[in-house]
């Protein structure tokens, strides 16, 4: 009899649409175009992030980026990486709309150029304009519990709180606030977004009960990207059958697994 | 003729020209773009009616990889 694992059944839906995949992979950094094909390929996700940056007609080196993209056949999310106030946030975001034709946004506001850090308040604002404008946002943002009700608060329906800053690959930095906020904020979809290095982390924020996983250095960075793109993806659903199995509680003393009774050797003195 | 800025670049063309028209001088017309003018996006219906002005700062994008 042949054993097929299958991951639990429940959805992972963003803004009314499901994904199979848990696992939104970034299409930056890669060696060469074919890498970043093969990554997403191997990835099995089915959503790719990418960006808009100013067009230099003579320069076409980004069409094969796009060309892949576009036959990857995966739902795109735009990003508003770079921008440093809610005016070239939403500015971008409408561009984007435009050139990608779809109102889902990656929502990055920068608040700091030494850690790329969220900035919180320019977020909520930012985040409040384009709901109003019929975006359906999905903003980077920190583990910050108030921020992340008050995103909830202007209309966010998904939040992607950053596991340590862009593209360190230092995985999970504050497990007390990621625990607090998967217990704070139980029915709305929450993406580890950034900071992660190794499987091992997405498979750990996945146990925590995260709903995804998004990166892009750790894979392009890698020597063999599709390779780690692979190794990610088996992490994640390890990490989301693990949660979904229910993890054993921690406990301080030693406990035998095999049974005591029977043991040999031993004789009532 | 105008000075303008095209992507943080000095650039001269006719005064008022239509964008539409500026966009097929430069070889970007029916590419996969988008434009702000000043820092307000322009979208793409109105670029035969939006003219250039002196100091206009224009920018103009297109797709990328992108984490």
């Amino acid at each position: 009899m042949s054993y097929k694992p299958t991951l639990p059944a429940n959805d992972f839906t963003l803004y009314g649409e499901t994904f199979s995949s848990r696992f939104l992979l970034g299409t930056a950094l890669y060696a060469s175009p074919q890498l970043m094909r093969d990554s997403i390929v191997r990835s099995r996700a089915e959503i790719v992030t990418l960006g808009l940056r100013r067009q230099n007609p003579a320069d076409r080196s980004g069409d094969a980026i796009w060309q892949f993209i576009q036959e990857s056949g995966c739902r795109l999310l735009p990003n508003t990486a770079g921008c440093k106030s809610v005016k070239e946030a939403v500015t971008l975001a409408e561009m984007s709309r435009e050139i990608f034709d779809t109102d889902w946004i990656k929502l990055e506001v920068v608040g700091d150029d030494y850690n790329l850090q969220p900035d919180p308040f320019g977020l909520v604002e930012a985040s409040g304009i384009l709901i109003k404008k019929g975006f359906k946002v999905l903003p980077y943002c920190t583990d910050d519990l108030i921020l992340c009700k008050r995103l909830l608060d202007v209309g966010c329906q998904v939040l992607m709180p950053w596991g340590a800053p862009i593209g360190t690959g230092q995985g999970l930095l504050n497990r007390y606030n990621l625990h607090t906020l998967r217990e704070r904020i139980r029915d709305i979809p929450m993406i580890i977004d950034a900071g992660l290095g190794a499987p091992s982390q997405a498979a750990e924020a996945m146990e925590m009960g995260f709903d995804g996983i998004l990166l892009n250095t750790a894979v392009a960075k890698a020597h063999n990207p599709p390779l780690m793109a692979e190794a990610f993806a088996d992490a994640i659903d390890a990490g989301r059958k693990a949660y979904s199995a229910g993890l054993m509680q921690k406990r301080q003393t030693a406990s035998p697994s095999t049974p005591t009774i029977g043991q040999p050797f031993w004789h009532q003195q | 003729m105008i000075n303008i800025s095209l992507n943080n670049e000095p650039q001269t063309i006719a005064d008022k020209i239509l964008l539409s028209e500026a966009l097929s001088q430069w070889g970007l017309e029916g590419t996969k773009i988008a434009v702000a003018i000043n820092g307000e996006f322009v979208p793409r219906s109105t670029y035969g009616e939006r003219r250039l002005e002196a100091g206009d700062l224009i920018d103009i994008v297109k797709p990328v990889g992108g984490g």
